[in-house]
């Protein structure tokens, strides 16, 4: 075997973000040894940009809330494709994990009586999300990472995993290079957690930073796991687009929670002309109901704006095509407006808004206090992933698991704003207990020298092309036909065409040429994330070939219309024998009576 | 519009400007004429950044000689028609081009003595806390750990007293922590001792380069000087401690 640097932990985890940092705490504190390897530095991970907040029923703000409410909220959003196992969980789990974050140090904004306090947000039927200012993600990654530090965690930062080892059917471990030294590392484990986030960068507009190239996703199908719900990627309604540099940062839900509207160019609140039939009985009727509901008033409706992200998307994507949107190709979102309505607005913005009001001054020249932003819709989050017991969050390979945004099941075919917090830490707690326990019952396996130096060997070969593709051009070319063919409208002659395109692309990849050393080579590292992006492209576009039907965030101009039938499976996507990706349709099992029950009385 | 980079592009301490040129569009940062310049012309050309919105402080440097953000630097708030130098962090080792070691920083993080709670209120276990004690931590939690403030300390860049001076980001870290409304721990002896707070001469340089404008000295150092003075050099305390030792 060549020279690689060699490690051992009983669990492995990979990713540092809010998942991987809660089950790395969890499997310490289960005594095993734990080691995580991240991307970047430790407290940079996408858990940083969260802005809104954890969304948890603790009933702090409206004493109806409860776990159910929750429960039924996430089963709504994602269109009843969620596992409900995983929904009862989270939704029954998520208080403590959130009392539990407060016990180490993180701090929340307080209700009058002193308690944590919730904002309201798309899709939630109560104010649910415990937050501070418009910064909750840096709150609870910090919090983490400092309780991490002191538990004896082992972190490689600034390492990737370039593929995962196996034993058989189980997992033994995983090869990577760190990026100071390009050097190979060799990570042996008796457990490894994928806690990687997502695919964002697989799209020209995105609000993931350069990390997030579906690691986790393609390391799982490469090992042979099942993967699930590919064809749903959320895009965000709300992201800058103008200038043209900062297009895609990501604008929070918490503007519109904080009472900012959604305006065409004709200064019409669009969102008021199409309410869904689902959601119909819980949306207000007019302008000052909604405005009453952003307030506190129990009795009142949500206002339209935090409807689900998928229909608000759409909705943004017919007013622009429709000539109704702004200059620069996006819709207006106003929070300045409020000026009518509170004395001290502008203070009021600031102090629930900062990091907000900060971003459009300093990147746009735009003071939101005082003038309406113009936003569109970015890629945002990935509801597919690994597919996941809901329990243990094992994979399908034994040895495996995942959890956060790289496992798929808890936000079915949308995911609700909030809900992506709470769900790293419920599954991130889980994921580490179960991989600890693993641990402990199996021990290790060996690892195949054979196999590192295979990897080795596929890692160095753009060093040694003469001449070739560039690895920045082919990732900008992938982007341009996920976004323009594979994006929030779809069509069955558009995705034949992307399919066409990346199987031309992928080629064309197998040519990359890196110049320099292996020292801190971002070029390098671009090359050997294209991998990973293609199988995850690809696991996209065929599922959302195979889903004739619109639903949640995948939306068919061929077919446009729910289709009940469609709703009574899962796509799960996996490698076939002879290398070639399978998408097979898997039934979602009947749900208890008691969770039907819990269902039919919050509707 | 064509713009001149004078990039620092090297390895461990060695090293020299080099120029590109690359077109610069409205509403650019530094750190996209950095990408582009990258993606174009220098394919190995280390940077480290994330994303690229002010929130996870990655993207430190030196641009025109001052510790920013490259990505929340506008290339209209700089000069026009004149070069822009773009350099690491001068008070970390180097790695290579613009990436630095910032490994230290961690490690001075780990010997702080972390949060612990008092017990709590409520017999659920939870904690009743006034919104204005959560405001007065908030402007110290806004920290992104972008480290320009340790860049900037003449302590850490001239005089290089990394091992007796944790920096203006650890002080306000413990800062903090002192000032957690549910925190029962004491840090004082040990901000005077190993943190090494007596280094610290006000100079506010730290308070200048913060992005997220933290008043770093007024709010966070000063307070913590005041208290180590109360614990330590007050004279009726001096004699009470004599006497129960």
């Amino acid at each position: 075997m060549a020279a690689a640097d060699t490690h051992e932990h009983d669990v492995l985890i990979v990713g540092a973000g809010g998942a991987g940092l809660r089950a790395a705490i969890e499997a310490s504190a289960a005594g095993v040894s734990v080691g995580v390897v991240c991307k970047s530095l430790l407290g940079k991970a996408h858990t940083v940009m969260a802005e809104g907040g954890i969304a948890a029923a603790l009933a702090n703000v409206d004493d109806r809330d409860g776990w159910q409410v929750h429960f039924a909220d996430t089963m709504r959003g994602g269109q009843y494709l969620n596992d409900w196992r995983m929904a009862e969980l989270h939704a029954k789990e998520a208080p403590a994990r959130v009392r539990e974050l407060e016990a180490w140090g993180a701090l929340f904004d307080r209700t009058k009586d002193g308690r944590i306090l919730q904002r309201n947000f798309g899709g939630h039927k109560y104010p649910r999300l415990a937050h501070v200012g418009d910064r909750t993600g840096l709150e609870m990654i910090r919090t983490l990472q400092d309780r991490g530090v002191h538990r004896g965690i082992t972190f490689y930062m600034e390492c990737t995993v370039l593929k995962l080892l196996k034993h058989g059917d189980r997992v033994t471990g995983a090869f990577g290079y760190d990026r100071e030294r390009g050097r190979f590392h060799l990570f042996k484990a008796k457990a490894v957690v994928l806690a990687t986030g997502g695919i964002g960068r697989a799209f020209r507009i995105t609000s993931n930073s350069w990390e997030y190239t579906g690691d986790g996703h393609a390391l799982a199908y490469e090992a042979g796991a099942e993967l699930k719900d590919m064809e749903f990627v959320q895009f965000h309604p709300t992201g800058m687009i103008w200038p043209p540099s900062v297009r895609g940062i990501l604008v929070t839900e918490a503007v519109r929670g904080e009472g900012g509207i959604l305006v065409n160019n004709q200064g019409r609140r669009f969102m008021f002309d199409d309410i869904p039939e689902l959601y119909r009985t819980q949306t207000a009727d007019s302008e000052e109901e909604g405005w009453r509901y952003t307030q506190g008033d129990k009795s009142a409706r949500r206002p339209p704006e935090l409807l689900t992200r998928d229909h608000l998307a759409r909705c943004i994507v017919r007013e622009i095509k429709e000539g109704r949107g702004s200059p620069h190709g996006g819709v207006y979102l106003d929070i300045s407006w409020i000026r009518e309505r509170l004395p001290h607005a502008e203070e009021h913005i600031k102090k629930k808004l900062p990091s907000m009001y900060h971003q459009f001054k300093q990147l746009a020249d735009i003071d939101i206090t005082k003038e309406p932003m113009e936003i569109g819709p970015t890629t945002h989050y990935m509801m597919g992933g690994v597919l996941v017991d809901a329990d243990t969050q094992m994979s399908t390979v034994p040895g495996l698991f995942a959890a956060g945004e790289c496992a798929a099941g808890l936000h079915g075919a949308n995911r609700l704003g909030g809900n992506s917090l709470s769900d790293l830490l419920v599954f991130g707690q889980r994921a580490g207990q179960y991989a600890a326990q693993f641990a402990n019952e199996y021990g290790g396996a060996p690892v195949d020298p054979d196999e590192v130096e295979a990897i080795e060997r596929a890692a160095l070969a753009p060093f040694a092309r003469d001449g070739g593709e560039n690895p920045y051009q082919i990732h900008h070319e992938l982007q341009d036909r996920m976004q323009d063919l594979v994006g929030i409208v779809r069509t069955e002659r558009e995705m034949t065409q992307a399919l066409e395109g990346l199987h031309e692309l992928r080629a064309r990849a197998g040519r990359v040429h890196v110049a320099g050393n292996r020292e801190y080579n971002t070029g390098w590292h671009t090359a050997l994330d294209l991998g990973h992006m293609f199988s995850v492209s690809e696991a996209i576009t065929r599922a959302a070939l195979e889903r004739k039907e619109s639903r949640g965030a995948h939306f068919r101009e061929d077919f446009p219309r729910k289709d009940d039938a469609f709703g009574q499976f899962n796509l799960v996507v996996r490698k076939k024998a002879d290398q070639t990706m399978d998408i097979v349709r898997r039934p979602i099992p009947e749900m208890p009576a008691e969770l039907q029950r819990v269902i039919k009385e919050q509707s | 519009m064509s713009t001149t980079f004078q990039i620092w592009r090297g390895d461990k301490g060695s090293g020299a400007f080099k120029e590109y040129q690359t077109d610069v569009a409205e509403g650019m940062v530094v750190l996209d004429a950095v990408l582009q310049i990258q993606a174009e012309q220098a394919f190995d050309l280390a940077v480290r950044w994330n994303c690229k919105a002010g929130k996870c402080g990655s993207c430190s440097a030196e641009v025109n000689g001052q510790p920013r953000l490259m990505c929340m630097t506008r290339m209209n708030q700089l000069p026009a028609g004149e070069a822009v130098t773009i350099e690491p962090m001068r008070a970390f080792p180097h790695i290579r081009d613009l990436v630095t070691d910032v490994s230290w920083n961690f490690a001075v993080k780990k010997r702080i003595t972390p949060f612990t709670p008092r017990p709590p209120d409520a017999p659920d276990g939870t904690w009743r806390i006034a919104q204005e004690d959560v405001d007065r931590v908030q402007e110290f939690r806004k920290c992104i750990e972008c480290f320009l403030c340790q860049d900037v300390c003449h302590v850490l860049r001239d005089h290089r007293l990394h091992d007796r001076f944790v920096g203006p980001r650890f002080l306000i870290y413990a800062a903090a922590l002192e000032m957690h409304p549910l925190d029962n721990e004491n840090r004082i002896a040990d901000l005077r001792e190993a943190g090494g707070i007596g280094y610290c001469n006000i100079t506010k340089c730290c308070t200048k380069v913060c992005p997220e404008s933290i008043t770093i000295t007024d709010n966070g150092i000063i307070p913590l000087k005041e208290r180590v003075v109360d614990e330590f050099y007050d004279p009726v305390r001096k004699l009470l401690r004599v006497f129960r030792s």
